[in-house]
This record gives structure tokens, sequence and C-alpha cells, in this order.
């Protein structure tokens, strides 16, 4: 009930918060000491840093021998990086939320780490090596979330522009089809490529658009949700003990069914449009409290997704890949389960602590870089690897919930919480169909798999959940105290 | 919203716990069976980057690893490729393996279920796994004579101690180099591959243990005499009827005596002298006597139709039941159906040398653990004792005379007693399968050989009993 307290109390709010604003931020200030924040990260991050210096020296030692001038460029890269980012939120956000920012720096230096170590088993160098162009698009990702926490000084703003977030977001999610600027890559036309295409087919600059596309839509969803909640919850006919919606509110739903579908048929990539869908539907569900529409959305979802797997052959592999992957015939298969299989023969061969960095041959895995990342890493640290950054991935979650509990503003706090859960469905999707929880589809795990689009998007969703976690314990919680 | 934030957060909590539970099933319960996976290409890259044991020879390796700067970073070399191939065998990466390099591919692999606890220390103490190394029972000064002395011939020698069962020489010719088999190129070692099995001379076969098999000739007659001395039924004094020529029961055929042809030239020989000058005649008559059933379980006590693996697998040789009293007169005198490898020869041989009782043979001396613990250590098995020692002296007499004082003069060496016995098997053609076996010195047998020469020319005493000569020779100046 305390949903429908904070609709109608939000304008109180924020009148009494204006006038007793400069008071209690002095006292807070005193209390709080803000600083004592910003010192944990500070020391949360230079573990990570050295975590990362230690991950890339490792790599060197067990598969070269030696140690090379990498081990000091890579890392001094991302630890300047990871303190610039801590200095901007010192300034920009010094209420922020401690663990966001360290947390994100060592998944993403893990991976850099196993992305140098495919590189040096390939024998890549220079621009060719993928390491290089991740440690680059580290860089505009960590600029794009520096450029983020310097502009949005307030999330509300954000709530005025759902709508054009709404469609910049189906804009992205378009921009694949566009001839010309579309390109298939691996089956799945959701990249763009900027730039002459080379005689290999490659572009100089690729782009999966649908990255960012999710944010967008987190945007859209949370803002439009906030408004249209009243009408979704409260009005329509009991059915079976559940609240069925008007037809008239059916719409947006249906608008989402058709783009996650769209996504489906035009674009053959079965994870972005579940991504998409669970996205919406979660946070339809903690906005209007009604179950009813996630069993009429996942009725829906679940309906077009056995349909495209009867009727596009694609999706029909990716099921038989997933329940038949050892048979033989479905692992020869062009598009069968010859990659889901090698990954499973890689983690199997880490057991529980790996076989150390730089030291198994995860390189056997096709995409071992991108999609595979976590197999990549699960044989080369071993299950204790995958469980900590499991855990890891977690506590990010959990960080980007505790918005949602603890915010005062309803669009913060479903904000929060879309984000957060964008990031720990897409670690299901990926790892779930490395491990064979559900089919295998072609998505990135998130701040780790080499491919610039995912990092910006990811450290964008990390710039505005360090924004939201800043405002939550800025603002004077006059509703919760009183 | 708080309350269905919860019920997100537990449905994020069970999305994860999802994630631990199946990246534990795979990391731990199903790795057994994913491991051994055939398409799993990490356990093939496993096994040849371990550092695979060495196979020795009186301390000297004559197959080792070497470190090689490729992804399986191990090269298996052969330093004495042509004469160790029918010991070692080959190694390749994923075309099979044969010889000591197959059949002790688990010990040299470091894979043995007795070399557990040792890879789990080095897996722990973060150490390269290694494979055991295996001392062979090979005298490298034997198998080289026994290499130089069969020259150019196709064909093979094996050299056993008597009083131990250990093979101290195995050759076979043609030989092979298995470095051609040792590269790391797969496409290589396939076109090696057919190259050696296409080649006429066929060097990839052991003729030793696993050729085709032989057909004896008179060497069987050692198994003979020994069932006919064993049994009790004759003794060496005992006389046979010796005709020049013998009709076979139920058939046109005759037989007669090789070479010179008159046995003697009395009205009757005795069982001494037949088997000094090798007469087939007396020896017919003798097997008709003893019937099938006597010579057969005599052959199988010595090791005919047993199995038997030292430790590749040996051929057995064959005694098949005979259809006719005529074929089991061919058979006594080692004709018609029986076959045999020079090593189930060189065991009877052995059986005499050691007063009947027949040691198991092996190559392996022992095989120790790259912290050279014995993983198993020499071992004296004695397989059967197919005649009385008192059979064997007496064998051991006749022998001595065949050497000194018969068919068998050429495997003579001053101030020795050399016990042998020679035959010569008449194949289909114009050539024959030239034979020698024997022992020496015959009070104290010190080396049980055979001696084998695929389609030669001549006698087994002209061809085969120099050859068995040099090698005695070579042991016994040691």
């Amino acid at each position: 009930m305390s949903a429908t307290n904070q609709g109608p109390g939000a304008t109180v709010s924020e009148s009494g918060q204006r006038n007793t604003n400069t008071i209690t931020d002095t006292i807070r200030i005193r209390l709080r000491e803000p600083a004592r924040l910003r010192n944990l990260e500070l020391l949360l991050l230079v573990f990570a840093i050295i975590i990362n210096a230690a991950a890339i020296l490792l790599v060197q030692l067990g598969a070269l021998g030696e140690v090379r001038k990498e081990v000091f460029t890579y890392s001094a890269a991302l630890a300047v990086l990871a303190l610039a980012m801590h200095v901007t939120l010192r300034i920009a956000a010094s209420q922020a939320d401690p663990f966001i920012l360290p947390i994100a720096t060592v998944l993403n230096g893990i991976g850099i780490a196993m992305i140098y170590r495919l590189d040096l088993a390939g024998g890549r160098e220079g621009w060719a090596a993928s390491g290089i162009r991740q440690m680059a698009w580290t860089a505009i990702a960590m600029l794009a979330a520096f450029i983020v926490l310097v502009v949005i000084r307030n999330h509300r703003v954000l709530q005025r522009y759902r709508y054009i977030a709404m469609f910049v977001g189906i804009a992205l999610l378009l921009l694949p089809l566009v001839p010309g600027l579309g390109r298939e890559i691996n089956g799945s036309q959701v990249w763009i490529g900027i730039g002459p295409q080379r005689a290999d087919g490659s572009v100089p600059l690729s782009f999966q658009p649908g990255e960012l596309a999710k944010i967008a839509l987190a945007v859209f969803f949370a803002g439009y949700l906030v408004t249209a909640r009243d009408s979704l919850s409260l009005v329509g006919k009991k059915f079976l003990g559940m609240r069925l919606p008007r037809v008239r509110d059916l719409g947006p739903i249906l608008i989402i069914w058709v783009a996650a579908m769209g996504v489906l048929v035009l674009q053959r990539d079965l994870g972005t449009s579940l991504l998409y869908f669970g996205l919406f539907l979660v946070m339809i569900y903690v906005a209007t409290g009604r179950i009813s529409w996630v069993i009429l959305g996942m009725t829906l979802f679940i309906g077009g997704a056995v349909a495209a797997s009867q009727l596009l052959g694609y999706v029909n592999s990716r099921f038989n890949g997933w329940l038949d992957a050892f048979d033989n015939a479905i692992y020869e298969q062009i598009g069968g389960s010859y990659q889901l299989v090698q990954g499973l023969f890689g983690i199997a061969d880490g057991g529980l602590v790996g076989t150390g960095l730089g030291q198994g041959s995860p390189d056997m895995v096709p995409f071992a870089e991108s999609d595979f990342i976590i197999a990549s890493l699960g044989e080369e640290l071993g299950l204790a690897g995958l469980f900590a950054l499991l855990c890891l991935f977690l506590l990010f979650v959990s960080r980007g919930f505790r918005i949602g509990f603890a915010g005062q503003d309803d669009f913060g706090r479903l904000l929060g919480t879309g984000l957060a859960f964008v990031i720990a469905l897409q670690v299901f999707i990926v790892i779930g169909g490395i491990t064979r929880v559900i089919p295998l589809t072609g998505l990135t795990t998130p701040f780790m798999a080499a491919g610039g689009s995912s990092l910006v998007a990811n450290w964008i969703i990390a710039a505005l959940l360090l924004r939201l976690s800043d405002t939550v314990r800025n603002q004077p919680r006059l509703v919760v105290d009183a | 919203m708080n309350k269905e934030l919860k019920r997100v957060s537990a449905i994020v909590l069970i999305m994860f716990l999802a994630l631990l539970a199946s990246s534990t099933v795979i990391a731990v319960f199903q790795t057994d069976n994913l491991r051994v996976d055939s398409r799993n290409t990490r356990t093939l890259y496993a096994s040849y980057s371990a550092e695979r044991g060495p196979i020795l020879v009186d301390g000297g390796a004559v197959a080792e690893s070497t470190p090689v700067d490729d992804e399986y970073k191990f090269l298996r070399t052969y330093s004495n490729p042509d004469l160790y191939s029918a010991v070692t065998g080959y190694f390749t990466l994923n075309q099979g393996n044969s010889g000591v390099e197959g059949a002790l591919n688990d010990y040299l692999s470091g894979t043995a279920n007795a070399q557990f606890i040792d890879q789990l220390n080095s897996t722990i103490t973060g150490q390269n796994p290694k494979g055991a190394s295996v001392e062979l029972t090979i005298d490298p000064v034997a198998q080289q004579a026994a290499w130089d002395a069969l020259g150019d011939n196709a064909g093979s020698v094996v050299a056993v101690d008597p009083k131990t069962g250990a093979i101290i020489a195995m050759v076979s010719k043609p030989a092979f180099d298995p470095n051609l088999l040792a590269v790391h190129d797969t496409t290589t070692v396939i076109d090696n591959y057919n190259t050696l099995l296409n080649d006429p001379g066929r060097p990839l076969l052991n003729r030793a243990i696993a050729g085709d098999l032989y057909a004896p000739g008179s060497v069987f007659k050692l198994v003979t005499a020994a069932a006919a001395i064993d049994s009790g039924q004759f003794s060496p004094e005992s006389q046979f009827p010796n005709p020049p020529t013998l009709q076979l029961p139920q058939s046109s055929n005759t037989i007669s005596n090789a070479a010179d042809g008159n046995c003697g030239g009395a009205e009757t020989v005795d069982l001494a002298t037949a088997l000094r000058l090798s007469c087939n005649i007396p020896f017919a008559q003798l097997g008709a006597t003893l019937g099938e059933d006597t010579l057969s379980q005599y052959a199988e006590d010595f090791g005919f139709d047993q199995p038997l693996a030292v430790p590749q697998d040996v051929t057995p040789s064959v005694f098949p039941a005979t259809e006719s009293e005529a074929e089991l007169m061919l058979a006594s005198f080692g004709q018609a159906s029986v076959r045999v490898t020079p090593l189930q020869v060189a065991m009877v041989s052995a059986a005499i040398a050691n007063g009947g009782r027949l040691m198991e043979p092996t190559l392996v001396e022992s095989i120790r653990a790259p912290n050279l613990t014995v993983i198993q250590p020499p071992q004296e098995v004695v397989l059967n004792t197919p005649i009385s020692e008192a059979t064997a002296t007496t064998l051991t007499q006749l022998m001595v005379a065949n050497v000194n004082n018969g068919a068998a003069s050429n495997a003579r060496i001053s101030g020795v007693d050399v016990a042998g016995k020679t035959g010569t098997a008449e194949n289909d053609g114009a050539e024959n399968t030239l034979w020698f076996t024997g022992f020496a010195p015959a009070e104290d047998p010190k080396i049980a050989v055979a001696v084998v020469v695929e389609n030669g020319q001549g006698f087994g005493n002209s061809v085969a009993a120099p050859i068995a000569r040099k090698v005695i020779e070579a042991v016994l100046s040691k």
C-alpha cells in the first residue's frame, strides 16, 4: 500500500523538501560523513585495481611464462579510468552507492584479462587485438558514464522525456533493419556498421544499438508506468481471483509484445527479445502489483516463442541444441550445439578451481571472448571463479534493488529496479544459455564480454544507478522519517 | 511496491541459484562424462601436454618426450628408432599407439590408477603432470647383435632369459621409424602411416609376436619329443622303423626325410638320432602313436593357444585339431596347420633350458613414477611347468648333440655347449621359412633364442643357426 501512498504524496514531499532542504542537508552532512562512502569506495576500488592487475599478470605468466609491458599498460589504463570515475563521484554524486563502481571495474577488468588472454592464444596484436579494442571501448564507456553523471544531476528530468525515450528505444531497435546500415553478424541482424565494408564483411565500427535501447526502454517503462499505473492496477473485472485489465489498457503490453516478437522474427535474436519483454513484465508488475499482467504477458510471450520455434528454423535449432546438445547430428549441424558443447567441455575441464589463467584452452570454443566468455572464465577460474563472478553480479543487482526499496520517488524506484533487473536477466539469459538452463541465445555478459555497445550500455546503467543512489541518500526522508 | 520488489528479488535470487546449480552440475557432477566424450579435444590435448614418461633400455631412453614450442608441448622422439621399433611400437597424436607405447599408455601418460595420488599431488602443488618411466628387460648388446645378425633378411629374433622370462632381445625386420608417426601434423602422420602400411615389406608388423604366424617346421619336433619322453611312453633309445619314404594313411602322398634322407641308414632309428638328424619319418610315426590329445596337451602347456601379453598382446600360436591321422603325422614334425610366433618357439627352448619351468615372458623390468618410486617392481612369474626336470635334462642332451654332431652344426661355439634345433618349413613356393631355436650354455643357460627368416633360400642350419650363434656369442661374451 505504500505505493499508493506515495503517488499523491509526491507533491507534498517535494514542496516540504524545498523548505527544509538547507537545514537537513547541513545536519546530514555532519551525521553521515559523506566522505565515508567515497572512502569505502576508494578502498574497494584499490582492491578491484589490484585484482585486475593480478589477473593480467597471471594471464601473462600462465600463457607466456614471462611478464610483458602490457601488464602495466592495461592495468594502469584501467586504474586511471576507475579512479577518474571515483573523483567524478566525489564531486558530482558524493552520496552514491560505494559498491557499484568497484564491482563494475573488477568485472570489466577480469573481462579484459580474459580477452587479452584469448588474444595471446590467437596471436592477435595491435588494433587486431580484441583486448586493446575492449580497453578503448572501456574508456569510451566510462566517458559516457561520466557524461551521464555530470549532465543528469536529477534523474527526474528523465521522466519528462519518457515518450522521447520510447521513440529513441524503438528507433535504436529498428536501426539494424535500415538498409545499408544494418549488418548481419552470426545470423542475427542486430548490428549496425559504420564506414566502408571490408573484404571480409566487417566494418571499421560496428555497434549493437539494441544494447542502448534497453536503457531507453527502461526509462520509458518507468515514466509511463508511474503515470498510468492507477488505471492499470485498479480498474478491471475480477476473474478467477485475478483482476484482469481492461481491453483499452492492454495497448502498451500488446505494443511491447509486438516489438519483442518483431525483434525475434525480423532480427532473429531470441535473447534480446526475451530481455526486453522480461524487463517490461517485471516493471509493470512492480508498478501495479498485479500478477495478472505477468501471467498474461508470459502466456503471450511463451505462445509467441513456441510458435516461432515451430515456424522459424533458427529458433527451432536453438531449442534442439538445448535439449539434445550431445546428439551427434545436432552437434555436427551448422548452427547446432557445437559451440555449446565445446563450452561445456571447457567448464568441465576447469572443475572446481580451474586450470589457472592462461593455462586452459578456452580458445577452442567459438566466440570465446564475447558470447562465451563465461565458459572461458569457467575453464580457467573454475567453479570457484564462476561463483565469485555470479556473487558480484548479484551484489550489483541488489544495490540496484536497494534503490527500489529505499527511494522516495516512484519513478526513481521503478527505474532503479528496472535497470538492475535488466542486468540480472541478461546474466541469467547468457549464463543460463551456456550452462543449459535455457536455450542458448546470443547476448553478452554485462561488463565482461568483448563488445563496445554492451560496455557503453552497461556503464551508462551503472552511472544511472549511481545517480539514483546518490539521490536516495541526499533526499530528506520526510515521508519515512515522519 | 515493496511487496512486489521482494518477490522480484526472490525471483532474481532463484535465477542466480539456478545458475550456481547448473554450473556446479557441469563442473562437478558431469565432469567425468564430459571429459571422456570423444569430441572433447581438451582431453586429447591434455594427454599429450603431460610429459609422457620415457621408455628406458639399460637406463638410457629409447623413447622420450622432448619439449617443443607448440600446443602439444612435447614431441615423442626415438633415439634408435628402427632398432627398437618392434619393442616400443609407435605413438601418434590421434591415430592410435602400438607396442609398449600402446600397451602401457596409461602408465606412460600418467593416467593409470596407480598414479592417481601422484596426479592429485601435482595438481595441488601446481606442477606439470608427468607420466611414469618404463624400464625394459631388453639387453642393448643382445638387441644390437640380433639386429646386426639378421642383416637384410625379413624375419625376427627373440631372445629371453630362461630363468626369469625377461625378453632380452626382440627384433623384427623390416623395421620402421616411429619418429615418422610422432610428428604433430596429422596429415603427415596419416601419409606416413599409409606409406608404411602399403610397404610390401610390411614394416609395421611385429613378426616376433604379432605378425602372420609361421609354420614351425622341425623346431616343433622339440614339442613332440618332449611329449614322448615326458609322458613316459618313450625314451631317447626307443626304436622306430626307418624307411626312406612313408606313405601317409588314406592318402597317396608320401613323406621323406629332408636332405640326405636315410636318417643314419639303419633299419631302425632311435629317438635321439631322429632328433639329432631331424628326420621326419620317425617323428610322424611317433606323433601318430602319441595321439592328438597328448600332443596338443603338451603344446598347450608350452603356451600354444594361450593368451599372453608382454605387455603388448602376443598372437597365440596354434596347434589346431587334426582331421586325419595323416594330418596328425604331418603336424608332429611341424607341418600341416601348426603355426607359431618366434616368441612361442623361444618359450619352448626356455622351458627346456629352465629345467621344465616356463617363465612368463615380459619386456617390462620395472615401472617408476616421476618421483622414482617403483609402481611395478621386477616380476618373475612361473607360467607353467610343461615337462619334468628329468625330461628337460634329457632334451637338453639331445639338443646339444644336435648342435655338436647333428643338423644344427652352424650354431656351434667353441668352448660352450649350445643346445639347439633347426627347422626348415616348406611353403608353397620355392622359398622356405628357416628356423633355429636353442639356448646356451647348456649346463647353466643364460639365453634362449628363436630365429626365423622368412622366405629364405637354403636351410635353417645354413641361415638361421649362424644368426642365433652371433646373438648367443654376444650375450655370453659380455
